[in-house]
């Protein structure tokens, strides 16, 4: 957990030490986002084993809730967030009694075919843009306050989450519960010999994990002031299966360190030179085939 | 005569044109090692696959523990109190030795549906994993990861996880197989051990192992079982030794 206390830490102490400017703090502030998303998803690959490909569904769930109440003048984060992270929760359920009734690759594209009803689900909303998304009137308030427009105060709303998501995360992996989902994970059989069903755990572990997802989604329209459906798009749940992976599956930090090496690299490769996909898309691949164990498993050999 | 423990009646599975399972019937009584032996291709492990319900038999019913079990899968019947251990070792290999145990006994100790306190520091689920440990002389490897046991310590830990359950009857699917000269010696001492104190079912391939330990002996051949006796009239039995015939464990 140490490397994860690190960067929490610099993240904590990034505006004051010469990363205040605007486009900095947004850009850690997407870091954070995601970073918030990888930890929900790092808890289904990592914790449960179940690789999804229809992450960003979740996300972009709890996105437009916020449009949704957004468009009908509901502001308030005391409605916003728990009908958001509810909404989120539920497709995550409702989705996830079918699919996790399958397993490997047939889990990965049943999952990739939620997420793309999702998708174009979204993109067909008129009312809310459709294709074009959605400009949101202003940001999300707490107890009528307008304190989200503070980008200071965004960005340790941003932290605070992350780290209580992180913790969250550990407490539920350590848990009775997370201890059957691990196990199962494991060998799903010698589950099954000692007594345990695995199928309810997976599926509460799935709907949290939505949960999860579905306030990142919040905090993201907010961050842009601004939702589209690409923000459920295929390639957005590839990146953050990415960032699990190249964090590393031997802890939940990994997941934090994954997404922040991701947005980081991809910012800093975009300033080098227009072409930076060609750059990033290699660095990727390497990584996977020279990174055993992500990020995480480079800390611990080294 | 008290009720078995498990009763086996009819019970009947095909592959295709082949019967696998073909009328079987048979109990086994509370106390002491019952064995099933049988020649390669007997039906063995299709037998043991139904008799803890993770293959559904096509006819014929199971009692276990006074209940009907044929229709329950692999998690209830463990939950009744029916352990099994697999022929190809199955454990946790990324859990310490401690919490295969523990995850066992957690099973029969209240919800898991519990997700805030650490399960690693349930007092409760520890001891009685430790015990498990202790009965079959794992308890110095605790804290080890089970992934990097000998093979025969892993047999040894299968067996505690079953331990941790409080079975009612031990379903041993070959504890022996693949293990050394030395460790079959040290398994067998624990199963000695262990037969004072619980009702085992074991399906087994090494001869002299089942001999030692059985009390009771039932041979399958070609999906049926042709004689359950005590094992002295087992070994004497003509039928039993021209299926056998050509192997020379018996002979």
């Amino acid at each position: 957990m140490r490397a994860a206390l690190v960067v929490l830490a610099a993240l904590a102490a990034a505006p004051f030490i010469g990363f205040g400017e605007g486009y900095v703090l947004t850009l850690l502030a997407r870091a954070m986002i995601l970073a918030m998303a990888a930890v929900s998803l790092w808890l289904l690959v990592g914790g449960a084993g179940m690789v999804s490909l229809g992450h960003a569904a979740m996300l972009g769930i709890g996105a437009y809730a916020v449009v949704v109440l957004d468009d009908a003048r509901i502001t308030d984060a005391l409605v916003v967030v728990p009908v958001a992270m509810g909404a989120a929760a539920l497709f995550a359920l409702v989705t996830g009694a079918v699919a996790i009734r399958t397993s490997g690759v047939h889990f990965i594209m049943i999952t990739l075919a939620f997420g793309q009803m999702a998708f174009f689900t979204t993109a067909s909303l008129a009312a809310y843009g459709g294709d074009d998304g959605y400009t949101l009137y202003g940001r999300t308030t707490i107890g009528g306050q307008r304190w989200l427009e503070n980008r200071l105060v965004f960005h340790f709303l941003c932290l605070g989450l992350l780290a209580l998501a992180l913790a969250g995360g550990q407490m539920l992996l350590a848990s009775r519960f997370g201890r059957v989902l691990r196990a199962a994970r494991e060998n799903p059989l010698r589950v099954q010999a000692v007594g345990f069903s695995p199928y309810p755990y997976r599926l509460i572990a799935y709907g949290i994990a939505g949960a999860i997802a579905g306030l990142a989604g919040v905090l993201m329209a907010n961050a842009a002031e601004f939702v589209a459906p690409s923000y459920l798009a295929w390639q957005r749940s590839g990146d953050l299966l990415f960032m699990v992976i190249l964090g590393g599956l031997g802890s939940l930090q990994g997941a934090v360190l994954g997404a922040l090496a991701f947005v980081l690299l991809e910012e800093w490769l975009g300033h080098l030179t227009e072409h930076w996909r060609l750059i990033f898309g290699p660095l990727l691949v390497l990584s996977v085939l020279f990174l055993r164990g992500g990020l995480v498993g480079v800390l611990r050999r080294g | 005569m008290a009720e078995p423990i498990l009763a086996v009646a009819g019970l009947r599975k095909r592959f295709g044109g082949l019967a696998v399972t073909d009328d079987v019937s048979f109990s086994v009584a509370e106390g002491g090692i019952h064995a099933v032996i049988g020649p390669n291709g007997a039906g063995k492990t299709t037998l043991i696959h139904q008799l803890s319900g993770t293959l559904r038999p096509d006819a014929g019913s199971i009692r276990f523990a006074g209940r009907e079990v044929t229709g329950m899968g692999l998690p209830r019947r463990a939950r009744l109190g029916l352990a099994r251990s697999f022929q190809i070792t199955s454990v946790l290999p990324g859990f310490s030795v401690l919490e295969n145990a523990a995850l066992a006994v957690q099973a029969r100790s209240g919800s898991s549906f519990r997700f805030m306190r650490p399960a690693a520091g349930e007092r409760a689920l520890n001891e009685q994993a430790m015990a498990a440990l202790d009965q079959v002389g794992l308890g110095a490897r605790a804290g080890m990861m089970a992934g990097v046991l000998s093979h025969g310590e892993k047999r040894q830990l299968e067996l505690a996880i079953a331990l941790a359950m409080r079975p009612r009857l031990l379903l041993l699917d070959e504890p022996l197989a693949g293990a050394g000269p030395e460790e079959t010696e040290r398994l067998i001492g624990i199963l000695l051990g262990l037969k004072r104190a619980y009702t085992i079912l074991l399906v087994e391939h090494d001869m002299q192992a089942v001999f030692a330990l059985a009390d009771r002996i039932s041979v399958l051949v070609y999906g049926r079982i042709i004689a359950t006796d005590a094992p002295a009239a087992i070994r004497a039995d003509p039928a039993v030794r021209a299926a056998y015939l050509g192997e020379d464990e018996v002979a």
